[in-house]
């Protein structure tokens, strides 16, 4: 496999290049905040590549919170009137710089929602085959991170078009699709890394996996039937803190659940697509009244069960969580997907 | 592929009120654009979702059969923000349809077999769909008995009433209509809920006969120990789920019941599926 080394002299001027090519997206620190999200880079505006982790996911760059699908008017007097279009969108090639390998394998598994062999969502996957997803290795896992028990791992490939590995002075890029190969082609990097690179890379990841501190197991959820583990006893305990905020929904980067909302102002409105989630008592209910996931135990049984067992059971390949460790960094009660996967394998 | 958010246009070709108390009116639209209505092909059992600007959407089951053209037809309980719209919508007006959305009752698997349907109050629109299309004559020889179990509170409330009276008169089909109580002293039919005329009338189940039923809740509870008693096993009860949604095709998430999206993977399940699932719904 083919690896560049990129001297961080030329880091800048490489980025920079590549605007003429590409939307650049990347982690930046919020103002006055100490957290980082992803985001447009603006003119100018350069990936924070010291960023431990983005606080939200990077899921928004293909998934935005909100989202206009169709436009529309209700003027009685155009000819259009109540007619639904599509506006012009832009999906000009697109480069997600410094995604960290859990959140580019988490596009894998969303991919699975709205790339299907029936039905498409035209914005999803316009907005992905757009994307080269220019990764950064993790070098110092953070201590939430688990992410190798979940198909993941720090320097994990999947996803990827490239894997930038921090080196201290430069980056060593592996090249891993021809849509990689291009993006750094259009930056201007070039330099071969040296036949000893792929073995200094292996290091640096053999390190990055040892220091992971814990792991989950989800051999046996495989085993148990769903009706079994829905009827379990122990949701009652793993649901008791929770005050359904709905924060691990929207830090999630495989969460994809979603409302839709026509909104009007005069005559003429848009419908958009919005995040949702399964937390909320109004995701589910009718409009009788009748509320099939009415109480807190349900809603949080779930999101726990379709993240480690619905998903398993439908799509046969593993679990619909990339072990990044944000819902648990973000929970305001504590909650730990891991202690939940390890009571539902118990 | 097309955008499958995006709605097909249509026009309000006929509004009727379909029960006395007005809370439920059968809509007609035709497609503005015809190529759309052979887009939209539909088999009986699966929705749609009318779209109204300004509004939102909501899913519907198609009251129209495979074998009525020209038009497509939707009886609507006026309930929430969009319902309650579209009854104070006029002939003429424009809006979306989306699809046709979800599963359909098994037609290739009910072929040569006896059917029994057994349907309550206003969930009686893929019902009639259903019986249309096996009353056709291109069709009515591919089944073999067919009995129909339906209720309502009183006469005012059944819908189709013209087409239940038509389909009384014929020797192909075994009509069960009945009322909870009426005080109508003309009234012919049966007086009684639904569990126990089915109990009373329906054919015995067999390898060869199938059961559809849609209705309420309290309806579908009482009538499954009856149809146990009449010898039907779980995978020949066929039903019709409701869940609210959104996107209809499979992707927002909301009508998940365990692994199955009732939108795409339903809504038609057999009694047997849903002992196996969860029961969010």
């Amino acid at each position: 496999m083919k690896v560049i080394k990129i001297d961080k002299k030329h880091w800048a001027g490489g980025i920079e290049k590549s605007r003429s090519a590409y939307r650049l997206f990347g982690p930046v620190m919020v103002e006055n905040k100490n957290f980082s999200e992803f985001k447009e880079l603006d003119a100018g505006e350069m990936p924070d590549m010291t960023a431990t982790d983005t606080r939200t996911s990077p899921k928004s760059i293909c998934f935005p919170p909100e989202e206009v699908m169709m436009e529309y008017s209700t003027d009685e007097t155009r000819d259009d009137c109540n007619l639904m279009r599509v506006p012009a969108k832009d999906y000009s090639p697109r480069a997600i710089i410094g995604i960290r390998p859990y959140d580019a394998a988490a596009y894998l598994v969303v991919k699975k929602n709205f790339d299907t062999p029936e039905y498409r969502d035209p914005y999803w996957c316009d907005a992905y085959a757009a994307c080269t997803f220019i990764g950064l290795a993790v070098n110092d896992p953070s201590r939430l991170d688990f992410s190798t028990s979940t198909h993941s791992g720090p320097f994990d490939e999947i996803g990827l078009d490239v894997l930038l590995v921090d080196m201290g002075s430069h980056y060593f890029a592996k090249v891993i699709t021809d849509k990689g190969d291009a993006y750094l082609k259009a930056a201007g990097w070039e330099e071969f890394a040296g036949d000893d690179a792929e073995q200094k890379i292996e290091a640096l990841k053999v390190k990055a996996e040892g220091a992971i501190q814990t792991t989950i197991s989800f051999d046996r959820i495989k085993e148990k039937s769903i009706m079994e583990l829905h009827g379990a006893d122990f949701w009652d305990d793993a649901a008791f803190a929770c005050i359904n905020c709905g924060t691990c929904t929207y830090v999630c980067p495989t969460c994809w659940c979603f409302d839709i909302q026509d909104e009007t102002r005069g005559k003429s409105g848009v419908r958009i697509k919005a995040w949702d989630s399964c937390m909320y008592p109004l995701f589910t209910i009718h409009t009788t009244g009748h509320n099939p996931r009415e109480t807190k135990i349900q809603r949080v049984r779930q999101r726990f069960m379709h993240k480690l067992k619905y998903f398993m059971d439908k799509y046969e390949d593993g679990i619909m969580c990339v072990g990044c460790g944000r819902c648990i960094r973000s929970c305001p009660v504590n909650i730990d997907i891991r202690r939940v996967c390890q009571t539902m394998n118990g | 592929m097309q955008n499958p958010y995006l709605p097909y246009p249509v026009r309000i070709d006929d509004i009727e009120i379909a029960t006395e108390d007005k809370s439920l009116k059968t809509f007609k639209f035709v497609f503005l654009n015809k190529e759309d209505e052979e887009k939209f092909s539909y088999r009986a059992g699966q929705f749609g979702e009318l779209s109204i600007p300004g509004k939102g959407e909501i899913p519907i089951g198609i009251a129209s059969s495979p074998v009525e053209k020209g038009f497509v037809m939707f009886t609507v309980n006026k309930a929430g923000l969009v319902t309650t719209h579209l009854h104070n919508m006029k002939v003429g007006d424009v809006m979306g349809i989306r699809g046709p959305l979800g599963n359909w009752y098994p037609w290739e698997r009910l072929e040569g077999k006896n059917i029994l349907i057994v349907g309550g109050g206003f969930a009686f629109t893929t019902l009639r769909s259903s019986i249309v299309y096996m009353l056709d004559p291109a069709n009515r020889s591919k089944f073999g008995t067919i009995d129909v179990v339906y209720g309502a509170r009183n006469p005012g409330m059944l819908l189709y009433k013209n087409e239940l009276i038509e389909w009384e008169k014929r020797d192909d089909i075994n009509m069960h209509i009945t009322v909870d109580g009426t005080n109508d002293p003309d009234w012919k039919y049966n007086i009684g809920f639904v569990p126990p005329v089915t109990e009373a009338k329906a054919p015995k189940g067999d390898e060869n006969t199938y059961a559809i039923v849609c209705g309420p809740p309290i309806m579908i509870k009482f009538t499954q120990p009856v149809l146990e008693k009449l010898g039907y096993t779980h995978d020949k009860i066929i039903m019709s789920l409701e869940n609210r949604m959104k996107c209809g095709f499979g992707m927002c998430g909301r009508c998940g019941i365990g692994k199955e999206l009732v939108c795409k993977d339903g809504p038609v399940f057999t009694l047997d599926q849903l002992n196996r699932t969860p029961r969010e719904y």
